[in-house]
């Protein structure tokens, strides 16, 4: 393994497997947290928007990994000086948060797999669906971890970092349609919604699962500002997001 | 190991967003051969920390330069970062880890492979006196012992230079001194950089020393260079309840318990020592400490007592 694959691990390592290992009840809080919305949506709707809403916990879940990732960066360089110990060393902003942002996905893991399972039960997804719903999901996660990195690495202390995560998990993966189609919401919350690149990964992935009839000209356009606004948060993330303090 | 040449800053000014122009770094001029501890002492805010911090890369200086063996800090940061490594002030370990699991995975960062980084964090806890703790959770470990694990784990490195600000904070006097003593081993073929709030720390491990003053450095060289800038080099003590006798060249401080120090000349020392002796007064008489040295330069003697 070169270096750069030995400090990929060393962050997975310390952010997810060391932690997993360590303390095995986290795992209990990375399944429920997605599964806990999937599983009032499927009670209200009585069962009727369960596809909606497994879909929705795909989203959800990649989403929070950027949001949790956010969170943990800002524990470890705050509260441990662990980040000051990296710079200070061989390891890139790249490696580092490549690790701890992979690190995230592993950490999700036991969730994802709950719904793969519920996936295959309930919607049935053909091999392109799949792949399309991986591409939206690989998208939504390179959104999710740009603002996290960028924004852990402005934060001071962790209050203020925990506030951050959550105020912005709760814009873009609770309030925005992402468990149940848009057409369920009156119109004016509508626009609000797409402010959201989480409504459009969800009408994608609907669209794809034939939960939901978007026009070709839709689905084009929201693939157009899921790829646009990942890119433009990417750019932001390595424009801004502070390695070095100044 | 490659060896450094020498820590060489240039005008060196920090100044903080939202500091309304106050300077943490006031165009520091410092050269320093890279050998042996360059122990850098002084008050809480006298700009220690960011000194460190821009040299070990992690901070960007305002203006002025600053670079170790010739390499840049800002310019050449990736070709330093090979050769570095900190412990920085109010790090912690991961309460979430073992203290072999901090090691090797700091040393899976700089580059090493994990099977390397597994033997050399066993040793290296080893030598440190950890090898019964390595697979425990360093939140079950006392504050002394995680104070070791953070030293170890830079120490495991290859780094030819290493910065720790305040790595004996916190700890007992029995660990202090273990650690000072894993440090002077270690200094042997590294350059260490070391901040301090432990005068005798500074005193017993460093080869030279800077003295650092709102941003400056006020003070620098070996402790008898250091000496050697303080005209009254001899320092009396006298009991309380002692009257002093007439002083013609000194300055008298003194302390809550009533005990006066007197910072005077040789001659004087000499002088005065008779006479309290004559008087049977209890007094000791010594050359100036590092104490003494960083009080006069920073000129806090009142810190200790009220002048005479």
């Amino acid at each position: 393994m070169k270096p750069w694959g030995r400090q990929v691990l060393a962050s997975i390592l310390v952010n997810s497997i060391y932690e997993m290992k360590n303390y095995p009840v986290v795992l209990i809080n990375t399944v429920l947290s997605p599964l806990s919305f999937l599983l009032v949506i499927a009670f209200v709707s009585r069962g009727q928007l369960i596809p909606d809403a497994i879909e929705g916990g795909f989203i959800m879940s990649m989403f929070n990994s950027g949001m949790s990732l956010q969170g943990d960066l800002a524990h470890l360089k705050n509260d441990f000086k662990l980040q000051d110990m990296v710079v200070s060393s061989p390891t890139s902003p790249a490696a580092y948060v490549t690790g701890m942002a992979l690190a995230e996905v592993i950490y999700s893991t036991p969730a994802l797999a709950v719904l793969v399972v519920l996936a295959a039960i309930y919607i049935h997804p053909g091999v392109a669906e799949a792949v399309l719903l991986v591409s939206v999901l690989l998208l939504m996660f390179l959104a999710s971890i740009a603002i996290g990195y960028t924004l852990s690495t402005f934060s001071s202390d962790i209050v203020q970092s925990f506030a951050f995560s959550r105020l912005i998990s709760t814009l873009f993966s609770t309030l925005p349609p992402v468990y149940y189609p848009i057409t369920l919401i009156p119109t004016p919350f509508r626009y609000a919604a797409y402010l959201s690149p989480t409504t459009y990964a969800a009408e994608i992935s609907q669209n794809a699962a034939g939960l939901l009839s978007l026009s070709s000209s839709g689905v084009a356009a929201a693939w157009g500002v899921l790829l646009a606004t990942t890119a433009a948060l990417a750019l932001v993330a390595m424009k801004k997001a502070r390695w070095r303090e100044v | 190991m490659q060896r450094a040449d020498g820590l060489d800053c240039r005008g060196l000014t920090k100044e903080y967003q939202g500091s309304r122009g106050r300077r943490a770094l006031d165009s520091i001029d410092l050269q320093v051969p890279a050998r042996g501890i360059f122990s850098l002492i002084g008050m809480n805010g006298a700009g220690k920390t960011t000194l460190v911090r821009i040299l070990a890369t992690q901070l960007e200086p305002t203006s002025g330069t600053a670079s170790i063996d010739g390499l840049d800090v800002v310019k050449q940061a990736k070709a330093l970062r090979e050769r570095i490594a900190t412990v920085p002030q109010e790090a912690r370990t991961v309460p979430w880890m073992t203290p072999k699991q901090t090691v090797l995975s700091y040393l899976m960062w700089r580059g090493t492979s994990y099977s390397a980084s597994k033997a050399k964090a066993s040793e290296v806890l080893a030598k440190v006196g950890l090898e019964q703790q390595e697979d425990v959770l360093t939140r079950r470990l006392s504050g002394g012992m995680k104070r070791k694990v953070m030293v170890a784990t830079v120490l495991a490195s290859e780094a030819d230079i290493v910065f720790l600000d305040e790595p004996t904070t916190g700890l007992d006097p029995i660990s202090r001194k273990e650690l000072w003593a894993y440090l002077g081993t270690l200094a042997k073929d590294r350059f260490l950089i070391l901040t301090t709030h432990y005068l005798e720390e500074a005193e017993e491990l460093a080869n030279i020393i800077g003295i650092m003053h709102m941003g400056r450095i006020v003070g620098l060289g070996t402790l008898d260079q250091l000496r050697a800038e303080v005209k009254q080099q001899y320092s009396v003590r006298v009991a309380a309840g002692h009257e002093l006798p007439s002083i013609t060249d000194g300055r008298v401080t003194r302390a809550r318990s009533g005990e006066a120090q007197i910072l005077t000349t040789e001659d004087e020392a000499y002088r005065l020592s008779r006479q309290l002796l004559e008087r049977g007064a209890r007094f000791s008489m010594s050359r100036v400490s590092l104490d003494d040295i960083f009080f006069h330069l920073v000129n806090r003697s009142d810190l200790e007592g009220t002048r005479a």
